[in-house]
């Protein structure tokens, strides 16, 4: 399993472990993890848009962070679900660059089953580290 | 048993932490609970409440009240009162979303006449107000205009046809904290929250319809008051939203920036870096002050305007004005929000910054800053418990000058999200409560078990203890009959 779900952290909030073999699949991961928060059915959900995004940190954590911030960005203010598609980070003189395709569909509350909104990423236990078999992260949302 | 060893008994409602708990507390935390409650706190609670003990110009406790649970750098039910001087501001202790709160409605409507038409009033508001995630406001503005918004606050309602002067009257503050300063949020806050304007939301906010019944008033004369009783079983509505995404953009841009100043300018070490702070007459704490009062103002106006949207699906389907409804506004409470206010500190009145984090401002009988017609029985509060089991309305006491005249903001959960949603199914909830007479519109049946009544602690238990410890006083218990969830 990728992701899951923690309750042991956050009673009023949603709290996940999320992990992959190189960072920029733990990006996905979060990412994925993130959404499924808001989305029941996220299979449903169309790549009939794409955008790029390109988000510049001084390191993991925080690009990370500003990673996910990005979605509920593009959530309140187009309304749109969107799931990574391809992602690249590398180093840059800042720290690091993520580079990524996101693709998804404005909200169609016929067709997506909607459940609680996210409203923030939240440093509370946040980590982001490398660990034996690649990358974990934990990460607790506001909702 | 969560309760730690050095938890020490002060009186029946009053647990204190001393100074000794934990390295660099610079006062005693202190919670408001029950034998029961606290026994049943999260550990995170006295590990979250003693964090913000150790904060720069924490001033007699740190506090959290019995509704209060696990948060994020402060518990949910913290409070803090600074030394603007010499203290800090933290968007941590205010949480994401600034000016989350309450309004309490009035109508002169018996039970007996909505029951026909309840499940068409429950259908129209769902219809009416834009709830859960992604919903869009029905006023369309462009962000400009927006900007006026949040630094007008309920001001900028008024001038568009959406509130009364009553309303401003009733909200504090007048519905705009002043000092809003739209130049201290990014563009990107603007963009997320300027198309929210009229929206619920999801989670825990919702609009619910409720009865006053005879047995349940509990101080008459204060009922009386706040105008509770002028018809038997008279409907209210009470309900509960934010600043929506323009105030958890607000509150994540400044956690960002007071991350990267505070150790490395300000040379401020902290416990946990979700109570990130500046110093509060530094620039960036100055800066987010006034950022925060824009989310502070963006909220007002959307409870505003939400209640205008409330007046007109009652109008419509009861064929009356709002007035000949007597769709009077008791009161607007605030939970998440930082405020300058005067206090006695060691006999002296001293200005204090204090953080509320899912609490409520429950300023006693005579205290400045209440509308005249409340001077002499203190302030509403408003205090919502899950959908299934009621609400209170309260009043501030006198005795409540310890935690800087606060009390509990609603039940506060006890079970996770997760757990919930493991213990309960949504749509066989929605069919046990109309048998129970609640009938419950949802965005999201996942949402919907989240909410259920048992993963809430007892809310009779909370205001029960608020009252024992002197910060507000029982005037009515408020029972559902409907009730619209994002």
């Amino acid at each position: 399993m990728p992701f899951e779900y923690r309750s042991d952290i956050a009673h009023a909030d949603v709290a996940f472990d999320a992990w992959a073999p190189t960072l920029e699949e733990l990006f996905g991961e979060a990412a994925r993890a993130t959404m499924e928060v808001m989305v029941e059915n996220l299979a449903e959900v169309r790549p009939a848009q794409t955008l790029e995004v390109k988000l510049e940190q001084e390191n993991e954590e925080m690009l990370l962070f500003d990673f996910l911030n990005e979605l509920l960005f593009y959530k309140d203010a187009r309304r749109l679900i969107l799931l990574p598609g391809e992602i690249e980070i590398s180093p840059s003189d800042g720290g690091l660059t993520v580079r990524a395709t996101l693709l998804g569909e404005e909200i169609a509350p016929t067709r997506h089953e909607m459940r609680t909104d996210v409203k923030a990423v939240t440093m509370l236990r946040y980590k982001v580290e490398r660990v034996a078999q690649g990358w974990r992260a934990t990460v607790v949302l506001d909702v | 048993m969560n309760v730690p060893a050095e938890l020490k008994r002060i009186s029946e409602t009053i647990w204190e932490l001393p100074v000794s708990h934990k390295e660099g507390m610079l006062v005693p935390a202190r919670i408001v609970a029950s034998e029961k409650l606290i026994h049943e706190m999260d550990a995170g609670v006295f590990e979250q409440v003693s964090n913000v003990a150790t904060l720069p110009g924490i001033q007699r406790y740190a506090y959290c009240m019995p509704d209060g649970h696990w948060g994020y750098g402060f518990p949910i039910g913290g409070v803090a009162a600074m030394d603007p001087g010499s203290g800090v501001i933290s968007p941590g202790g205010i949480g994401f979303d600034i000016n989350c709160g309450m309004r309490l409605v009035l109508t002169n409507l018996t039970a007996e006449q909505v029951q026909p038409k309840l499940h068409q009033l429950i259908d129209r508001l769902f219809a009416r107000i834009p709830t859960g995630v992604g919903c869009q406001g029905f006023i369309k503005m462009k962000s400009d205009d927006f900007r006026s918004v949040v630094q007008q606050g309920s001001r900028w309602c008024l001038k568009n046809g959406f509130a009364t002067q009553n309303d401003l009257d009733m909200t504090e503050e007048g519905g705009c904290f002043p000092g809003a300063n739209a130049s201290d949020i990014s563009q990107k806050a603007v963009e997320r929250g300027y198309n929210q304007l009229g929206t619920l939301g999801s989670g825990n906010h919702y609009c619910e319809v409720q009865v006053v019944q005879p047995q349940n008033i509990i101080d008459q004369d204060l009922a009386d008051a706040f105008g509770l009783t002028t018809v038997p079983n008279q409907v209210v509505i009470m309900f509960h939203c934010g600043s929506r995404g323009f105030g958890h953009q607000v509150a994540t841009d400044y956690l960002k920036l007071f991350l990267s100043v505070m150790e490395r300018k300000y040379g401020i070490k902290i416990v946990d870096r979700e109570l990130a702070c500046a110093p509060f007459h530094s620039p960036e704490g100055q800066a987010y002050f006034s950022a925060m009062k824009c989310a502070v103002n963006m909220a007002f106006a959307n409870r505003q305007v939400i209640l205008h949207r409330i007046r007109e699906v009652f109008s419509d389907l009861f064929h009356a004005s709002p007035d000949e409804l007597g769709m009077r506004m008791v009161y607007d409470v605030a939970h998440n929000t930082a405020k300058l206010e005067r206090h006695l500190v060691n006999s002296s009145r001293k200005e204090l910054l204090v953080h509320r984090k899912g609490s409520t401002r429950a300023f006693g009988p005579g205290m400045p800053g209440l509308p005249e017609c409340y001077q002499k029985t203190g302030q509403p509060v408003i205090i919502g418990g899950s959908m299934e089991t009621g609400s209170y309305l309260l009043a501030g006491m006198s005795t409540g000058g310890d935690a800087w005249f606060t009390t509990a903001h609603g039940s506060g959960r006890t079970m996770s999200r997760h757990e919930a949603k493991k213990n309960f199914r949504g749509d066989k909830l929605q069919r046990d409560m109309e048998q129970r007479g609640i009938y419950v519109r949802t965005d999201s049946f996942g949402g919907l078990a989240e909410e259920a009544g048992a993963a809430y602690k007892n809310i009779d238990e909370v205001v029960e203890a608020t009252e024992l410890a002197g910060l507000s006083k029982r005037v009515a218990r408020l029972v559902p009959i409907g009730n619209i969830k994002g």
